[in-house]
């Protein structure tokens, strides 16, 4: 498999930002707050399907709460539409319908067996147990587990349960658009913190993938280098707040991920290397003063 | 290290039960195989215990007459049987088999449904404080029932006490999921200790009752504590049967829904279960059916945790087979303990609640060494 670093695509019409409907994810001033602390600050901005959105930001910069308001799982203030349609009126069933969420952390209660994982996907889907076992069979062939039907999720690894969990994911929005509804929408949140590069690589071509058939993915992303490499609009949160949002080659800018993460960042492209890399300024041409 | 020896342990014991690996083979085929099979142990230990006690009785003479409702809406001895045996089996030992079944059943189910509920395979009725909840709201109208409650005995009649039970189990339910439960992760260290104190309090306060009752009402109350079947008619079973009737063929319904639980709160609405409705239901149903339960048999403790956990290492944790399993085996081990306990001091009787405790404590401490690197207690 080889991997081919994704030129940017390029900038969409106003009129396509618009009124994007059906094909779009449009968040207005959305806030989320716990308790008297305030977590999110007045986001906005719209994600279409067809391209892969990858929110980043220091840790405890809100990534993680904005994915949890948009997927329903938090409250929040302002307004989220996914379709076209108001997040917090969607009933579980019908946001199961449209998108599909990889949490950070996943565990199972009971020693439930691979299949069985993958299948609660489909949970809400009646069909003939073989048409059930094809489709868990076809999201476990994309994420590299094929014959591990029957293994316990408890027995396996950490990077091989995520990756069951994506497969339990891909199984719920199998076809990103399927023919009697809007684009299907993917919600990863860090999909690849725990997994090796070649798995890291794999998922995220897989992500990519979803988004070039024409589904919507957003992914919270704490390695900038896969950024780089697989994304095409960046968002970049900070203390909570949106400090940018854009295309790719727009905001993976050494002043602004500077400024982002309080660290000083460079963009290197080394000859052989496909997509370039952020690295830090190295240490001798750094103003002590400036940190 | 200690989980890898239980593992290899709990091989040893399917290979010698000549049980396929349910971890690897197709567990559904294994699971309804082994509901079938229940289902008729189920029916062998119901004509077992009607056919033991001091009379020896021709229970499969009478088996014909025993399944047509025309014996029973006759009120007569039917024809070439023996009046006393009759009387011995429909009066005395039908109604306590029957109520056997409903309650082994109805624990077992409550078990099962808790720990999907928890996540936990800890949880059960008995041990997190909600059977002492129904205890307590039992005792209530058993001691005060004529005085305090009497307008509402009037009304209710025999089901008085197992709805006072039932919402007694049902204050201690929500209590211990608002405790236990934080964020939608629950924390097992948190529910056992929480249900403990609940057990506790709810116990003390029935203490109290247990100072103003008088010597009739404290021979109802003592039944309470260890649990016993004696004494069971066909009142007890009209009054139980309605409540656990409901909740054994509603749970089915759950059963997806609890499976889906398992990926935890969050994850189980993001593939579309409508998880606070499951909880309701789920805290409603495993209330009713406790407190219906420990107003006609006393706190019966152990099936519900023992039952589930025994089932899960053979057909695995799908709840759609799990529940109904669970009902049959549950029922199977409280009338097989019934029987037990009406013999084993004959002609006296071992509350029933002894013998579950006897065989479940051990089983119970065993899980808990068991899962001691998975649960973080």
């Amino acid at each position: 498999m080889s991997f081919h670093f994704r030129p940017a695509r390029p900038e969409q019409t106003e009129k396509d930002h618009r009124g994007g409907g059906e094909t779009s994810l449009e968040v207005a001033r959305a806030g989320v707050s716990i308790g008297k602390a305030v977590i999110v600050k007045e986001v906005s901005f719209q994600a279409r399907a067809g391209e892969f959105l990858a929110i980043i930001g220091p840790s405890g910069s809100g990534k993680t709460t904005l994915l949890k308001a948009i997927t329903g799982e938090m409250s929040f203030t302002g307004d989220i539409r996914l379709a076209g349609r108001d997040v917090s009126l969607l009933t579980p069933d019908a946001m199961a319908e449209m998108r599909g969420v990889l949490p950070q952390i996943s565990q199972i209660a009971f020693p439930l067996s691979v299949s069985e994982v993958v299948g609660l996907g489909i949970i809400n889907v009646l069909g003939r147990r073989a048409d059930r076992a094809r489709r868990i069979a076809d999201a476990l062939f994309k994420v590299g587990l094929s014959g591990f039907e029957g293994r316990i999720y408890q027995d396996l690894s950490g990077g091989e349960q995520q990756r069951v969990q994506l497969a339990r994911v891909l199984c719920q929005v199998w076809e990103p658009v399927p023919e009697d509804g809007p684009p299907r929408w993917l919600f990863l949140d860090e999909p690849v913190s725990s997994l090796d590069i070649k798995h890291q690589y794999q998922i995220m071509q897989l992500a990519a993938d979803y988004a070039s058939r024409g589904g919507g993915v957003v992914t919270v992303m704490h390695d900038l280098n896969l950024t780089m490499a697989f994304a095409d609009k960046v968002l970049v949160m900070k203390q909570g707040h949106l400090l940018a949002h854009g295309n790719r080659d727009a905001i993976m800018r050494p002043e602004l991920l500077s400024e982002a993460y309080d660290f000083p960042l460079r963009i290197s492209q080394p000859a052989d290397v496909d997509a370039p890399l952020v690295v830090p300024v190295r240490q001798d041409r750094q103003n002590p003063s400036a940190q | 290290m200690s989980e890898t020896a239980a593992r290899t342990g709990v091989q040893g014991f399917k290979n010698l039960l000549g049980l396929r690996e349910a971890r690897t083979g197709n567990r559904e085929t294994l699971a309804r195989a082994v509901i079938v099979l229940l289902a008729a142990v189920t029916a062998l230990t119901m004509l077992g215990s009607l056919a033991t006690g001091p009379i020896s009785v021709p229970v499969f003479d009478l088996l014909p007459h025993l399944t047509s409702l025309s014996s029973y809406s006759s009120g007569a001895v039917p024809e070439g049987v023996s009046p006393r045996d009759w009387i011995v089996v429909t009066e005395i030992r039908l109604p306590r088999v029957v109520l056997g079944a409903l309650v082994g059943a109805a624990l077992a189910v409550s078990g099962a449904v808790m720990q999907g509920l928890f996540r936990n395979p800890l949880a059960d009725p008995g041990i997190v404080g909600v059977s002492a909840g129904a205890g307590l709201g039992a005792a209530l109208f058993i001691v005060l029932g004529n005085a305090a409650f009497a307008p509402v005995m009037a009304v209710l009649g025999i089901y008085a006490v197992p709805l006072a039970a039932f919402a007694g189990g049902l204050v201690n339910t929500l209590l211990l999921y608002r405790i236990g439960t934080r964020g939608g992760i629950t924390s097992v260290a948190t529910l056992l200790l929480a249900g403990i104190a609940l057990g506790a309090l709810t116990g003390a306060m029935t203490g109290i009752l247990v100072y103003v009752a008088d010597d009739q009402q404290l021979r109802d109350l003592q039944f309470w504590g260890l649990g016993s079947l004696a004494g069971s008619n066909w009142e007890k079973v009209s009054s139980a049967a309605p409540i656990i009737l409901v909740m054994l063929f509603s749970v089915p319904f759950l059963a997806r829904g609890l499976n889906g639980l398992t990926l935890g709160e969050a994850a189980a609405a993001h593939i579309g279960i409508r998880v606070q409705r499951l909880k309701n239901l789920s805290i409603l149903l495993v209330a009713g059916a406790t407190g219906a339960s420990v107003a006609v048999s006393g706190g019966i403790g152990f099936v519900g945790i023992v039952v589930p956990h025994l089932l899960r290492l053979t057909i695995g944790p799908d709840h759609r087979y799990l529940l109904p399993a669970s009902a049959l085996l549950g029922a199977v081990m409280l009338i097989a303990a019934d029987t037990l306990s009406r013999t084993i001091v004959a002609p006296a009787e071992m509350p029933i609640g002894i013998i579950t405790a006897f065989a479940g404590a051990p089983f119970f401490l065993w899980i808990l060494l068991r899962k001691r690197g998975l649960t973080g207690i």
